[in-house]
C-alpha cells in the first residue's frame, strides 16, 4: 500500500492529514497560527541599480520568535528577493524558485532575468489561488538593466521604481514618497532604504530590531546583514545569573561515553 | 482549546562551549488530565544529533518514526550520519510538504557538528526554520521559557553550568504553565560524551 512506505516524495504537496485535520477542527479544537514575519521589506532603483532593505523581526502571534532572522532571500548572483507573509511560504517558495533558476541557467548557459524569477513566482502564487501566503519584493540588474517588482500572495505584480509591503509598508512608503527622486547615488540609496526601513521599526509592532540591506549593481552584489543596529541590548546585567553547581535537584544520571568512530580505509586493489 | 494545548509541552535547547543541552517536561495529558509522568519527548536520531518535539503527542512520535527512517536510509546511501544542518533542512522539508495538512508538532534540533560545533534550531510547525546561536524553545510553556532563558542565558557556559541553567529555565518556566511540568529531563551532550539527567520538579 503506497500509504505504508514513506518513500521520498516526488515533490508538491501532499494532503494525506487534511481529513483528520478537518475531523479536529470540527470537534472544537482550534488550528494553530503559523509564524509570520510581520515585517517591512522596502526596494528602490538607484542610479546604477537595486538596493533592497528588511527587518528583521519573526513574529509568532503577539510574541517575538526570533530576533534576528533573515528575510532578504537569495534567487541568483544578480537578484535577490525580501519576503513578507508566512515565514515557511516565502522560505520555500524562494528557494525552489532559486533552484528553478539555477537549472535554467545550467540549461541556458546565461545570466539568469529578474523577470524570469517573476513569472516562476506568479505562476506558482497564482495557481495556489492565495493560500501560499508570500509577499514578495524582487530585484535585481540583469543585461536589459535593474529591476524591481512587487508579488502579491494571490499572483498579480507591479514593476515600480520604489515599493515597500509588509505590515510596516505604510510607514516605509511615507518616507519613501517624501525623499524618492530618479537618479540617487549608492549611499543615498542606502540612506533612504535604511531610514524608510527604521520607520517601519519604530512605527509599526509587527517589525522591529534590526535593518538589513542589499545592493545590487551590474556585476557586484553586497548583502549588508545587520546594516544598522538601532536596538541594542542595554538591560542585561553583566554578572547574569550564576547557579552553583549541585542546586538543581537530579533523581537519576546516565552518563554515556561516546566512542569515536571507526574510519575503514580503503582497501589496496587485489594484486594480479 | 488549540491543538497544541491539547497534550501539553514544554522543550528547550541551548549552546554552550563545544557543548549543547536539550531538555523537556515529562507530562503527558489528554487536556487538563494527566495520563503519563514519564512521557519521551526527546528523541535520539545518532550520537551527536536529537530533536526534541513538542505539540500533539501522536503527531511527535509519527514524526519521529519518519524522520529516523529517513535517516537510515541515508546511513545507508551515504555511509555516514547527517548533519545537523542537512537534517534541520529534511525536517523542514517534511512538514512543509504538510502545508495545508499539517503536522501539529514543534520540532527543536539539537547537535555537534563539523568540528564539533554546536547547532541549534526551532521550526513551526509548517517548517520555518529558525536558527539561533544561544538558545530556542517550544510548546505550552514557550511563552515563559522564552523569558527565563532570556535572563539566564550566558554565552560560553561549560557543561556543568549549561545544565544548571537550562535545568533551572525550564523548571521556572513550567511551574508557570499547567499544561506542561511533572519532572524534567535534560540531554547534555559534550564531543566526548552525554550525560542524560531526570530531574525532580513539582508535580503538580
Amino acid at each position: 500500500m503506497a500509504g505504508a512506505m514513506d518513500l521520498p516524495a516526488k515533490g508538491g504537496f501532499s494532503f494525506d492529514l487534511c481529513r483528520r485535520n478537518a475531523m479536529l477542527a470540527e470537534k472544537g479544537l482550534k488550528m494553530p497560527g503559523f509564524r509570520k514575519t510581520g515585517t517591512t521589506i522596502v526596494g528602490l532603483v538607484f542610479q546604477d541599480g537595486v538596493v533592497l532593505g528588511a527587518d528583521t523581526r519573526a513574529t509568532e502571534g503577539p510574541i517575538v520568535a526570533d530576533k534576528n532572522c533573515e528575510k532578504i532571500h537569495y534567487m541568483a548572483p544578480n537578484i535577490y528577493c525580501c519576503g513578507a507573509g508566512t515565514a515557511a511560504d516565502t522560505e520555500a517558495v524562494t528557494d525552489m524558485v532559486s533552484s528553478q533558476l539555477q537549472l535554467h541557467r545550467y540549461a541556458t548557459g546565461r545570466e539568469s532575468r529578474v523577470v524570469t524569477a517573476l513569472t516562476l513566482l506568479k505562476s506558482h502564487l497564482f495557481s495556489y489561488q492565495g493560500h501560499v501566503s508570500a509577499a514578495l519584493v524582487l530585484g535585481g540588474v540583469d543585461v536589459t538593466g535593474p529591476h524591481l517588482h512587487t508579488v502579491y500572495p494571490h499572483g498579480s505584480t507591479d514593476t515600480l521604481p520604489f515599493a515597500t509591503m509588509g505590515s510596516g509598508s505604510l510607514a516605509a512608503m511615507s518616507v519613501f514618497e517624501s525623499k524618492y527622486k530618479e537618479g540617487l547615488t549608492r549611499e543615498e540609496g542606502i540612506q533612504l532604504v535604511s531610514d524608510a526601513i527604521c520607520a517601519g521599526i519604530f512605527n509599526d509592532l509587527g517589525s522591529g530590531s534590526n535593518v538589513d540591506v542589499c545592493v545590487i549593481t551590474k556585476g557586484k552584489t553586497e548583502y549588508l546583514r545587520n546594516h544598522q543596529l538601532p536596538n541594542p541590548r542595554t538591560y542585561a546585567s553583566s554578572k547574569g545569573y550564576s547557579f552553583t553547581k549541585g542546586q538543581t535537584e537530579v533523581l537519576s544520571t546516565k552518563i554515556t561515553q561516546l566512542k569515536p568512530k571507526v574510519e575503514i580505509a580503503e582497501g589496496d586493489a587485489m594484486e594480479e | 482549546m488549540s491543538i497544541f494545548e491539547y497534550n501539553g509541552s514544554a522543550v528547550v535547547a541551548m549552546v554552550g562551549k563545544n557543548c549543547f543541552a536539550i531538555a523537556s517536561d515529562r507530562r503527558l495529558g489528554v487536556q487538563l488530565q494527566t495520563i503519563a509522568t514519564d512521557f519521551q519527548r526527546v528523541f535520539k536520531i545518532h550520537d551527536k544529533l536529537y530533536i526534541g518535539l513538542s505539540g500533539l503527542a501522536t503527531d511527535a512520535q509519527t514524526l519521529y518514526q519518519r524522520l529516523v527512517f529517513r535517516h537510515k536510509l541515508y546511513q545507508l546511501r551515504e555511509e555516514r550520519d547527517m548533519k545537523p544542518q542537512t537534517f534541520a533542512s529534511l525536517v523542514s522539508a517534511l512538514l512543509y510538504e504538510k502545508r495545508f495538512g499539517p503536522y501539529f508538532c514543534q520540532p527543536v534540533i539539537a547537535g555537534l557538528g563539523e568540528d564539533n560545533e554546536p547547532f541549534i534550531c526551532t521550526m513551526d510547525c509548517i517548517g520555518a526554520k529558525e536558527l539561533a546561536k544561544d538558545f530556542v524553545v517550544s510548546g505550552t510553556a514557550s511563552e515563559s521559557l522564552y523569558g527565563a532563558c532570556e535572563s539566564m542565558y550566558k554565552p560560553n557556559m561549560e557543561p556543568e553550568e549549561l545544565f544548571e541553567t537550562i535545568s533551572q529555565a525550564l523548571l521556572s518556566s513550567v511551574d508557570r504553565d499547567c499544561l506542561s511540568g511533572w519532572g524534567g529531563y535534560v540531554l547534555l551532550v559534550t564531543p566526548t560524551e552525554v550525560q542524560e539527567r531526570v530531574l525532580k520538579g513539582r508535580m503538580d
